[in-house]
């Protein structure tokens, strides 16, 4: 970036030169201000807005997977519906639990969302409208995404409850568990586009990652699911065994918020998934640029949908399991074969890489990926058949030996 | 701070203050918090100040990873460790060593003082205005400063390789270490 003129976009930079052309010289610090103001402005909105949306939509679609009909009474297809439900959690009783500690059970919800908010400010929406320029912008998305997990602690303890204690204790080991095969797998984008920034990963994606390094998309896919504690991986609010997990005590307007930061992160992931897989907002033809991102995004948010509505929850244990005998190992694995692919076929010189270099990564990592699940698949099958055998309880006969 | 770049040293001095006080508050309120959670809470506080004054001296890398490790991996230990500590409700307790913790923290802090004060420390600014670097090097300089990822890479992979190699030997042995201490025998 340094040097060349770049063309002011809707970014920091663009909004803070619009004001400050438009203000004296001795105002600086106001246009300053006003930039930071109208970014935080629209990136609030344009995240709360979606994530209104995508409720109602989700809703709907899980109505259908599931043959039932989903909110529909408010407006035509019940597209009112998040309305509603914004009217109603306004209108709740906002109630702080006996003993809790109300600051930080108040400061929770938001730290909880804020983080989602951070994270999307560094995504390119398009080859000239991204928010924030930051060239660190992959260790940032990981950094701020692990702040989460302070949230989850917090909310968890200051309710003074133990199930949601409990709730907090297995998110925090879960979402710390997960983090690591998402990072290698990002590490992994690194390597291949050479940078860490959001940008230059779109850029230098001529070939689109998942077709690339397929391994890494499917890890970080499903760690980044995990991420999102949804099902199947929802145990952190598993509704049969604790209340709902850290949010138990939360009413009101910290319960929306809560909702919101849940219903915010497949947005998020799907775009993070779209910039660092599926090439950002590169596409073909007279289309704009935003167009493709939407539209990529957009795949990944049915996807990943998809995934909530198929699979049931899975347990504690085996939660982990997969966190750390397979997800983990096999990240090492994509992160040691892309590696040595680059400084193989990489141009000595240069370092650059070119499409057919890419094309031939493709080819490798997918014999790689199609071998691993193979034998990943074949391995966790023999155990499910050495499963030892259920013993009955002891208590089981109590009643009989009475008679 | 660095001239270049920053479009308004006022903006800067402004954050600069806001954020000292703020860490130096939030590290008082770790020392002096009853409540245990809290002063975890606050210890987190006082690592995002530190990442903020890295933002200002244009560290933005470690910035980001004094974020990762420190906010996102050591305060959670700390927070388990509290959580697996039996009486958390007491808050942590006081003992006869008072007096001299406060002397033993005053001498650092002395010490710390005097070597900011006495190191010339090679701030880009007053280089170039007082003459002492030359254009060319002060170019480079800035350069560096602009993409501090590669040059951080460098040095830790090549240069330091060692150093590297043996602390991360050293956490492995921790962690083996930690563990067999904690299995079931």
């Amino acid at each position: 970036m340094e040097g060349q003129a770049v063309k002011a976009g809707f970014d920091f930079l663009g909004i803070y030169g619009f004001f400050d052309g438009l203000m004296p010289e001795s105002l600086d610090w106001l246009a300053f201000l006003v930039a930071g103001f109208i970014l935080a402005f629209a990136i609030i909105n344009a995240l709360v807005v979606s994530t209104a949306v995508y409720t109602w939509f989700e809703r709907r679609a899980l109505g259908k997977f599931q043959s039932r009909l989903g909110p529909n009474r408010w407006g035509p297809f019940g597209l009112l519906q998040p309305i509603a439900d914004v009217v109603k959690f306004m209108s709740k009783e906002d109630t702080v639990p006996d003993g809790a500690d109300r600051q930080v059970f108040t400061l929770a919800p938001i730290v909880f969302v804020a983080t989602g908010f951070l994270v999307f400010a560094l995504i390119p929406l398009g080859s000239n409208d991204w928010l924030s320029r930051l060239n660190i912008g992959l260790v940032f998305i990981i950094a701020v995404t692990s702040v989460n997990t302070l949230a989850i602690f917090m909310a968890g303890w200051s309710s003074r409850n133990k199930y949601a204690m409990f709730g907090a204790m297995r998110g925090v080991a879960m979402l710390i568990s997960y983090e690591v095969p998402m990072a290698l797998a990002i590490a992994a984008v690194a390597l291949a586009s050479q940078s860490l920034s959001t940008y230059t990963v779109v850029t230098n994606q001529e070939v689109p990652f998942m077709l690339v390094m397929p391994l890494a998309f499917f890890i970080f896919v499903a760690a980044a699911s995990a991420e999102m504690s949804r099902t199947p991986f929802d145990l952190i609010e598993s509704e049969s065994e604790l209340g709902s997990g850290y949010h138990t005590e939360y009413s009101g307007m910290k319960f929306a918020l809560f909702q919101l930061a849940e219903f915010m992160a497949p947005i998020i992931v799907s775009c993070i998934v779209a910039t660092l897989f599926l090439s950002g907002w590169r596409g073909w033809g007279p289309i704009p640029g935003q167009v493709w991102f939407i539209l990529k995004a957009l795949v990944v948010l049915c996807a990943l949908l998809w995934f909530r509505a198929t699979w049931p929850r899975l347990r504690v244990d085996q939660i982990m399991e997969f966190a750390w005998k397979g997800l983990f190992p096999l990240s090492l694995l994509n992160l040691f074969a892309v590696a040595t692919e680059i400084q193989l076929l990489r141009d000595p010189v240069t370092g650059a890489l070119t499409d057919s270099d890419m094309w031939a990564m493709a080819a490798i990592n997918w014999a790689i990926t199609g071998i691993v699940f193979l034998a990943v698949s074949r391995m966790f099958a023999r155990k499910q058949l050495q499963r030892p055998l259920p013993k009955p309880s002891p208590l089981a006969n109590m009643g009989a030996e009475a008679e | 701070m660095l001239g270049e770049g920053t479009e308004s040293s006022v903006i800067t001095d402004v954050i600069f203050w806001v954020i000292a006080v703020g860490t130096i508050v939030a590290a008082i309120a770790v020392v002096q918090l009853r409540d245990l959670f809290r002063a975890a809470l606050f210890l987190v506080v006082a690592f995002l100040g530190a990442a903020g004054m890295f933002v200002l001296l244009r560290a933005e890398f470690i910035a980001v990873v004094q974020v990762l490790i420190y906010v996102g991996a050591i305060s959670v230990l700390i927070i388990f460790a509290i959580m697996t500590t039996r009486e958390v409700e007491q808050g942590s307790p006081y003992n006869r060593l008072q007096v001299p913790a406060l002397i033993l923290a005053g001498l650092f802090l002395a010490g710390v003082i005097f070597v900011i004060f006495s190191t010339e420390w090679n701030v880009l600014d007053t280089a170039i205005s007082g003459g002492r670097l030359a254009d060319e090097t002060a170019t480079k300089a800035s350069e560096v400063f602009a993409g501090t990822v590669p040059r951080i890479a460098g040095l830790l992979i090549r240069e330091y390789v060692l150093a590297f190699e043996v602390a991360s030997v050293v956490l492995l042995a921790a962690i083996i270490g930690a563990l067999s201490l904690m299995r079931e025998r």
